[in-house]
């Protein structure tokens, strides 16, 4: 076999991207995107769609690709990934299906196939061929709350089945984490996540924005409305460090920073809706939402953006592309680094820290950090944003007790159905896994839509 | 899309708009409020529900123009829309286990506690009134007020109209004068709200109060509106709006609604430019 090295994908150049909001990554061209597919050699038990938590056919798209037949592709990918131009933005491929490549170690790296799958996504959003409307239309109503990965896969599962769907959105605008959280120079709104919801109401979903379910309509009144519904609301809710001065001026969570920037625009020249930047920001957390509020930052003018995480580089739970792009921005890394203290009297002057060192293994298999004792010194900022981590919104399972949830507040479904504690009402996503990735969110909704749509068929045997 | 039904002019810079919002109208009760957008490039700015008309499907809020979005909606009459409106959010004031109260409302406030006068009136339950207001031209809901309170006291900084005073030294009188209550109800500017509670603290007595704060998307998932109630940290959007005012960090909660004070004066003096006044 021979090694021949793994493509790049085209990249701005760091000191440019990091003037606008521009997507940082241009994905393949053409011969890029066939010289990777070239690298697949099909190896025969696929250990590639293993690593994929929805079980994308890959070695079968990617051999379309080595023949051109990109229609052929988007066939194959949708059958398991309704999003593949997201997911392969998003997804974490490296630990995924990437993770599992035979060419990982000694044949050039894996074959690049999130960038493979971004380039078959943005074909398939790019054909304005009109959608094929679905052949049969079922009397099954199903209404979906969120319009997060979860809820679009399972709208456009259920209404290509033919069923009548409907959309609840507590805000002005669909799309979920995609577009309140994730920015615009990784996933591009109105190129990618718009064209996608457009699809969607071509196909006859229909979109209610600025409602909260268990609020502006009761969950009682949509089971007497809809045969089904499936609650894919997310991990909305923030969680802080409960540290002295998380309260001051200056200090943001994560959500509040990113959704003022991406949902609200407050990137844009003149918005309406205000965000503070500082001189000096530190961003606590090292997943991929903190790389997103860091390179925000460092994007809306910040001379200095810190990630501050209490483990090793090793750990870092972000995707490696988010981290390498973060760090190629100038973000510096403060590792073995954990805040104890916000200071300041209205607006936040510095944060105190202490120093970490790695223990023993812990229960999450990753080694405990341990504080240095008498290490404490303090970082200089203006600005903190915490990223910590999010849990689900409480509000719906307030409002509806008959759903159970775990002590963390996570639904509770059975696996093979996503079906809940009640009957005929569904979850999936970070509702119920807990703040996790956009696949799984996605192979929830795919799953859960499956049982639905099977409902509906012998309802209207 | 929602519609502006009827708008009527209760001061100088106080609107009150009646909105059709059929969805948000089914469900809202007393102490709920409303985010919205003016435009589709707007920020999101909670209200609280002065009114609500549920077989008409309507909200009615009171709008006082002290910035961007505020002026924004100034501007718009009735027949035009609002962009986005929804509702309702946070949660209805629980004010029934209380048998003796007084609502205190201060300025644009008054609107929060009008509600709760018209629920506690159509329901048989005692309630005093006492509104205040720099001026007479700032007070708003007087009639309103006069049809469902059993007493309501009127007072203004300058003593323009009523009696002059603040609330708060109107409510030592009443308390003094042996009112007797067991609840007092305030709304108005925090620091209004704060004096109100420095107060009743020394008297013993409940208070309950509705925090205004600064939010995004009103469902608990930003945490911009976080104060600290009882040195635990609560969100005013899903936690209250309205908590124990014996418990709140005011001076935490003044501080967090200056945070923005400089962008909000430069985007109103823009909206301004943009409209010819200056």
């Amino acid at each position: 076999m021979v090694k021949t090295e793994r493509n790049k994908t085209i990249t701005r150049p760091s000191e440019v991207r990091v003037k606008d909001f521009e997507e940082v990554s241009q994905g393949f061209t053409y011969e890029l995107m066939k010289a990777e597919a070239e690298r697949c050699i099909n190896c025969k038990n696929a250990p590639c769609t293993s690593g994929c938590p929805v079980g994308v056919k890959i070695p079968e798209f990617i051999q379309c690709l080595k023949n051109d037949d990109l229609d052929g592709a988007v066939k194959i990918i949708k059958l398991d990934n309704n999003l593949p131009s997201i997911c392969g933005r998003v997804c974490p491929q490296e630990k995924q299906c990437e993770d599992k490549c035979i060419r990982k170690l000694k044949l050039g790296g894996s074959v690049a196939i999130g960038s493979l799958e971004r380039f078959v996504g943005d074909y398939a959003l790019a054909d304005s061929k009109p959608i094929p409307k679905p052949s049969k239309r079922l009397d099954y109503k199903v209404a979906v709350i969120g319009s997060g990965p979860s809820g679009l896969t399972c709208a456009a599962d259920c209404a290509n089945a033919g069923l009548d769907v409907t959309i609840f959105e507590a805000f002005h605008e669909a799309g979920g984490v995609l577009v309140y959280g994730i920015p615009e120079f990784r996933l591009p709104k109105d190129e990618i996540v718009k064209k996608e919801i457009n699809k969607l109401t071509e196909l006859g979903v229909k979109i209610k924005y600025n409602t909260v379910v268990g609020k502006t309509v009761k969950m009682q009144e949509l089971l007497e409305e809809f045969d089904a519904v499936f609650i894919g609301t997310g991990a909305g809710l923030p969680s802080f460090m409960n540290i002295p001065g998380e309260n001051l001026n200056g200090v943001y969570s994560a959500n509040e920073f990113l959704t003022r920037v991406n949902l609200m625009k407050a990137f844009k020249k003149g918005s309406d809706t205000p965000v503070f930047v500082g001189k000096n920001v530190a961003v606590v957390g090292a997943g991929n939402v903190a790389m997103d509020a860091a390179r925000t930052a460092k994007r809306l003018g910040a001379d200095n953006v810190y990630i501050v995480y209490r483990r090793s580089k090793e750990e870092m739970p972000a995707r490696i592309e988010e981290i390498e792009h973060a760090i190629e921005e100038g973000i510096q890394l403060k590792l073995l680094t954990n805040p104890t203290k916000i200071l300041g009297e209205t607006n936040v002057e510095g944060m105190e820290c202490v120093k970490m060192e790695l223990g023993e293994p812990d229960s999450s298999g990753r080694r405990r950090p341990v504080e240095i004792p008498n290490s404490e010194y303090v970082i200089p900022v203006d600005e903190v944003v915490m990223s910590i981590g999010t849990r689900p919104n409480p509000l719906l399972t307030r409002e509806y007790a008959d759903l159970q949830t775990t002590k963390r507040g996570t639904l509770i479904v059975n696996e093979d159905s996503q079906e809940t504690s009640v009957q005929n009402i569904f979850a999936g996503g970070d509702a119920v896994t807990g703040a996790a990735t956009v696949i799984l969110a996605m192979g929830a909704g795919k799953n859960a839509a499956k049982t639905i749509i099977a409902r509906a068929n012998s309802k209207n045997v | 899309m929602n519609k502006i039904l009827r708008k009527r002019q209760l001061s100088e810079n106080v609107n009150e708009y009646v909105v059709q919002a059929e969805d948000v109208a089914k469900h809202a009760r007393p102490g709920q409020f409303i985010i919205l957008r003016v435009d589709g490039e707007g920020e999101r700015v909670p209200f609280t529900i002065a009114d609500i008309d549920t077989k008409l499907g309507t909200i009615t809020i009171l709008v006082q123009t002290i910035g961007m979005t505020t002026y924004k909606l100034s501007l718009l009459n009735e027949g035009d829309y609002i962009h986005d409106f929804v509702g309702p959010l946070g949660n209805p004031t629980e004010l029934s286990e209380y048998k003796n109260i007084v609502l205190v409302g201060g300025g644009i406030g008054s609107a929060v506690i009008y509600p709760q006068a018209k629920f506690r009136h159509q329901n048989g339950l005692q309630c005093d009134v006492i509104i205040g207001a720099r001026n007479k031209s700032l007070l708003v809901y007087e009639d309103e007020f006069r049809q469902n309170a059993d007493n309501l006291y009127i007072v203004t900084d300058d003593g323009s109209y009523c009696e002059k005073g603040f609330v708060t030294t109107k409510l030592e009188t009443l308390i003094k004068d042996g009112k007797n209550y067991d609840c007092v109800f305030a709304v108005g500017p925090v620091m209004m709200m704060k004096a109100v509670c420095d107060l009743t603290k020394k008297y013993g007595i409940k208070t309950i109060v509705s925090m205004n704060s600064t939010m995004v998307d009103g469902t608990g998932m930003c945490g911009c509106c976080r104060l600290t109630v009882g040195g635990e940290t609560k969100y005013a959007c899903v936690d209250g709006p309205e908590f124990d005012g014996h418990q709140i960090d005011f001076m935490e909660s003044v501080n967090r609604s200056k945070f923005y004070k400089e962008h909000e004066c430069e985007c109103y003096k823009r909206e301004l430019e943009k409209n010819g006044k200056n």
